[in-house]
């Protein structure tokens, strides 16, 4: 049975070595080559080693969706928190999805990461939701006085209101205003956003008319019909302090989008009761904040509605504009905290509106991101946030290049000692792999987005024993052959369909057990996995197509052929048989054997 | 070296050998033992799990502040967490603080810059929230889960349910004794030693293949042969593959040696360290428990096939009669336990051959033996 094979081996391994050797090299110079013609040189370096920020985001379960964690709103989610990330001006950030409910960003060295925390991790669900009732912001209700800054501020949104049906995009006839005015204090704001509001409602039937601005709506306008245990959470709802805010989110962010919640204005000014979601976030496809210079109200934020949402949208604000204030306004939520809540004076129909009042281009900026990126389909929460400063970047990689540069002198020392001259061909082969595997590893980054962080490097450097014992598993097949009393050349064709046998089933092994690494687990693992499956594959091509031929072509070299003591292979210091038992006939009987 | 080569010729022909099989049992109570110290250590000291799965902060600085100052204001910026703090070579400070939610600890570590006097952007920080590590782990279990099935599995097919049973002992055994160090020594459990155990699954088994594939060789014909029983050919299986099972371990430890010597001495507390450490105690374990454990049990498990007892049996009454007539002959050759030596003098005749000469008998004119 293992004759046959025999014969069918020996003219393919044994034919042509130095062109399979040859094929190697040209490979070899390919990747060379198009690491020069891609222009990368090194690796990309993964947040560990370059410097950087690198954060694990988790999918997080919500009340009423449980399928919501699927590939598609991955990665839709995955999508919007890049161009979120890298509106921040970051360059090179990567945001990609790992298993199936998490994603990985990492930003480069340079950047801020509390901003860029802040704009990964705490934007996430967006909602737009009736307004059922409104209050000032803290636990107990006191009157306070109507700031003149306020007044302002409420002032400019309702003269808007006035002059804007007639300038602006047929169906953008939403007046609004907005409480982003950064220089204002939290109290003057709210009652900005308050008296605006009023002013608003008001101007519905005519706009040109608007209202004088009235003291906030404190206490809670009776006769909507808000359930006792809601008004009771409302007046329990604390928002004057973050932390009591942050908490407030929480809760809200959590309850399912059918049922309506108690929440806090993003500065803590006011505090609302708010109906089911009215239209989703992801039903915005587009918002951006515009100068309106025509109509001199200063920055805009105009949304687009996806055909569905402009549908919902009308709707909803066709059944907003005929109620009376506050409750004709819809509050944009964001993770729980009502980021705008303008008031709707005629249904929008036509799939876009426009919020206008009281912007300045950064809120309004930040307004309109969060309106187009805001809209992610999932909340997520941080698993592991990771900065590495520049400096221990460059220490780590600098530790992992020695420990591997000591790693391999300390195996070349064995092999060299222990094989001698067979080392040289365990050493070229290292060689080879080493290169491939660098040149690979290199053109992989500009392509799938490989990054060399640390535990890939220390897979690497584990991969050195693992290719390096391919070769003792074949040297000691070769020795074998010799010590049965054969000479080189046999022994190295004789040795190697065995050898191979071997190598295949452990490398087989090896790279079972990397795949089903890289494919359960997530983050640092992942690299590690990939680096560790890649160089067994790469061990496995190097022993078949460079270490097998060159040992070919050496057997026919003198030194090692004729045993010199040095070329590891003396068949006197291996304890073979003397060559007067090395019969000719012998041969053949015995490959049954292999 | 060369009394190295020699040995290992010698080995590979079966002149010398240690009695694997036939000393099996002490090993497996060592292994027994070993294990259940381990699993004691386990279940009385337990893991020392890191700030990874408790959840936490870690924040690392260059800065002058000596190591108790540096505790004085971790304590006084972690606000009733507990502190760690760690003195790193290079002159940098590890300050751990555990307990603690990715949102608490922004401002911990602003407050901890502005005390080291060193800019925030220069701290390195690592938030873990508390559910990370968990989740790691339990990817880990299920990657473990996946592997131990599809290995299992894929050697039952290329080779055969015993052995594919012996080697998930193996692992199994590979995977505790690791564990259990870690429980006993009380070294931090991270991500990285998940890595480290994780990789140890390839390697352990890695080992174990290869002598496997040298026993599945070295029995292919066995029943059809009446000189040596299952045991036999096993123990010589590993006594030949003895050498590359010893070069392998030595060229896989090495490397990892290099990595612990540069994450523990360079580089302090660490990633590398973490992953280097689990790899050199589980790569210890995979290389004893491969000889050790694995092919004995398969021997163990072989020998009862009744084909298997049928061959002990004929080889059993083969060697009595030979021993007979070389007794009623004249003098030695010790019959018993060594069937190698007796196959060497058989050699003369012609060159003799891996392994364990099963059916070399029958083809030959030979009539000495008989």
């Amino acid at each position: 049975m293992a004759a046959p094979k025999k014969g069918r081996r020996a003219p393919a391994s044994q034919g042509h070595p130095g062109r399979t050797l040859l094929l190697v090299l040209i490979a070899m110079a390919g990747l060379i080559g198009g690491m020069f013609y891609s222009g990368t040189m090194t690796p990309r370096l993964g947040i560990d080693l370059a410097g950087g920020t690198s954060f694990t985001l988790a999918a997080q379960n919500q009340p009423g969706k449980p399928n919501a964690i699927n590939e598609t709103n991955m990665k839709t989610a995955a999508g919007i928190m890049e161009r979120r990330v890298n509106g921040l001006g970051v360059s090179e950030a990567e945001v990609q999805t790992q298993g199936t409910d998490h994603i990985i960003v990492n930003i480069p060295k340079g950047t801020d990461a509390k901003q860029a925390r802040q704009q990964v991790g705490t934007t996430a669900k967006l909602g737009f939701r009736p307004v059922l009732t409104t209050t000032a912001g803290t636990k107990t209700p006191e009157p306070k006085p109507n700031p003149s800054k306020g007044g302002a501020n409420g002032k400019a949104p309702g003269d808007k209101a006035a002059g804007d049906p007639a300038k602006d995009k047929p169906g953008t006839e939403q007046k609004a205003s907005s409480s982003q005015s950064p220089d204002a204090k939290p109290t003057t704001q709210g009652r900005a956003v308050t008296d605006a509001l009023k002013k608003a409602p008001s101007a519905k039937p005519t706009p040109s008319a608007p209202a004088k601005p009235t003291t906030p709506a404190v206490p809670p306008t009776p006769g909507a019909d808000i359930p006792p245990a809601l008004q009771k959470q409302l007046n329990a709802l604390d928002c004057a302090s973050k932390q009591s805010r942050a908490t407030a989110g929480e809760k809200a962010a959590n309850s399912k989008p059918s049922d309506p919640i108690v929440a806090c204005k993003d500065d803590g000014t006011q505090k609302y009761v708010l109906g089911p979601v009215g239209v989703e976030g992801t039903d915005v496809s587009d918002a951006k904040a515009v100068f309106d210079s025509q109509q001199g109200q200063g920055w805009i934020v105009q949304m687009d509605f996806t055909s569905n949402g402009g549908k919902k949208f009308a709707d909803v604000t066709g059944k907003l504009a005929a109620k009376a204030p506050p409750q004709n306004q819809f509050g944009i939520v964001l993770d729980g905290a009502v980021v705008s809540a303008p008031s709707v004076s005629n249904a929008i129909n036509g799939g876009n509106a426009t919020i206008s009042g009281g912007f300045t281009q950064q809120s309004a900026e930040d307004l309109g991101n969060m309106l187009s990126y805001g809209s992610l389909p999932l909340s997520f929460k941080i698993d592991d946030e990771t900065t590495v400063t520049a400096a221990l970047g460059g220490e780590q990689l600098h530790a992992g290049l020695i420990a591997g540069a000591i790693g391999l002198a300390l195996v070349v020392i064995y092999l060299v000692a222990y094989y001698r001259g067979l080392a040289l061909v365990a050493l070229a082969s290292l060689m080879v792999s080493a290169i491939l595997t660098y040149t690979i590893m290199t053109l992989l980054g500009p392509t799938i987005g490989f990054a060399l962080n640390l535990p890939a490097v220390c897979g690497a450097i584990v991969a050195i024993g693992i290719t390096a014992d391919s070769f003792i598993v074949y040297f000691e097949r070769i020795r074998d052959e010799i010590r049965d009393g054969r000479t080189l050349r046999p022994a190295v064709e004789r040795g190697w369909p065995r050898a191979r046998r071997t190598i295949l089933v452990s490398d087989f092994v090896s790279f079972l057990a990397a795949a089903v690494l890289f494919i359960v687990t997530v983050g640092k693992v992942k690299g590690f996995a990939f680096t560790l499956g890649l160089t067994t594959v790469l061990d496995v091509i190097v022993v078949f197509y460079f270490t097998k031929p060159l040992m070919t072509m050496l057997a026919r070299r003198a030194f090692f052929a004729d045993g010199h003591s040095w070329s590891g292979l003396d068949p006197k210091r291996l304890g073979a048989k003397p060559p007067l038992r090395r019969r000719r006939g012998a041969a053949p009987t015995q490959t049954k054997e292999a | 070296m060369s009394k190295l080569g020699n040995i290992g010729a010698r080995l590979y022909r079966g002149e010398v050998g240690y009695d694997f099989i036939g000393k099996r049992k002490i090993w497996y109570g060592i292994s027994i033992l070993i294990t259940i110290t381990a699993i004691v250590g386990l279940a009385v000291r337990g893991l020392n799990m890191g700030i990874e799965f408790s959840g936490g902060a870690v924040f690392t600085a260059k800065t002058s502040a000596s190591a108790s100052q540096a505790q004085h204001y971790a304590e006084s910026a972690a606000g009733g967490h507990q502190a760690v703090v760690q003195k790193l070579g290079g002159g940098s400070v590890r300050i751990q603080i555990s307990g603690m939610d990715t949102k608490q600890a922004l401002p911990v570590q602003e407050e901890l810059a502005k005390d080291l006097k060193i800019p925030v952007k220069d701290v390195n920080t690592q938030l873990v929230g508390p559910s990370w590590g968990e989740e790691i782990a339990n990817k880990a279990w299920l990657g473990l889960g996946i592997f131990m099935v599809l290995v299992v599995l894929y050697l039952a097919i290329a080779f055969e349910w015993r052995m594919a049973l012996a080697a998930l002992i193996a692992l199994i055994h590979d995977l505790t004794i690791t564990v259990g160090v870690y429980a006993l020594v009380g070294f931090e459990v991270t991500p990285g030693t998940v890595i480290g155990l994780l990789t140890i699954l390839g390697y352990s088994l890695y080992d174990t293949v290869v002598v496997f594939d040298s026993l599945k060789e070295a029995s292919k014909d066995l029943t059809k042969q009446n000189r040596f029983t299952y045991s036999e050919v096993a123990n010589r299986s590993i006594n030949s593959t003895l050498v590359r099972s010893i070069n392998t371990t030595v060229v896989a430890l090495l490397p990892v040696a290099g990595l612990l010597f540069v994450g523990g001495g360079v580089l302090g507390a660490g990633m590398l360290n973490d992953i280097s450490l689990a790899l050199f105690v589980g790569l210890a374990a995979g290389a004893y428990s491969s000889i050790f454990i694995a092919t004995p049990l398969v021997a163990d498990l072989k020998s009862r096939e009744p084909q298997m007892k049928a061959l002990a049996q004929r080889v059993k009454a083969k060697r009595a009669a030979a021993a007979a007539k070389e007794a009623s002959q004249e003098d030695t050759e010790d019959p018993g336990p060594a069937p190698a030596d007796a196959e060497d003098g058989a050699a003369v005749v012609g060159p003799r051959h891996q392994p364990a000469s099963r059916n070399r008998g029958r083809g030959r004119p030979s009539g000495k033996r008989r």
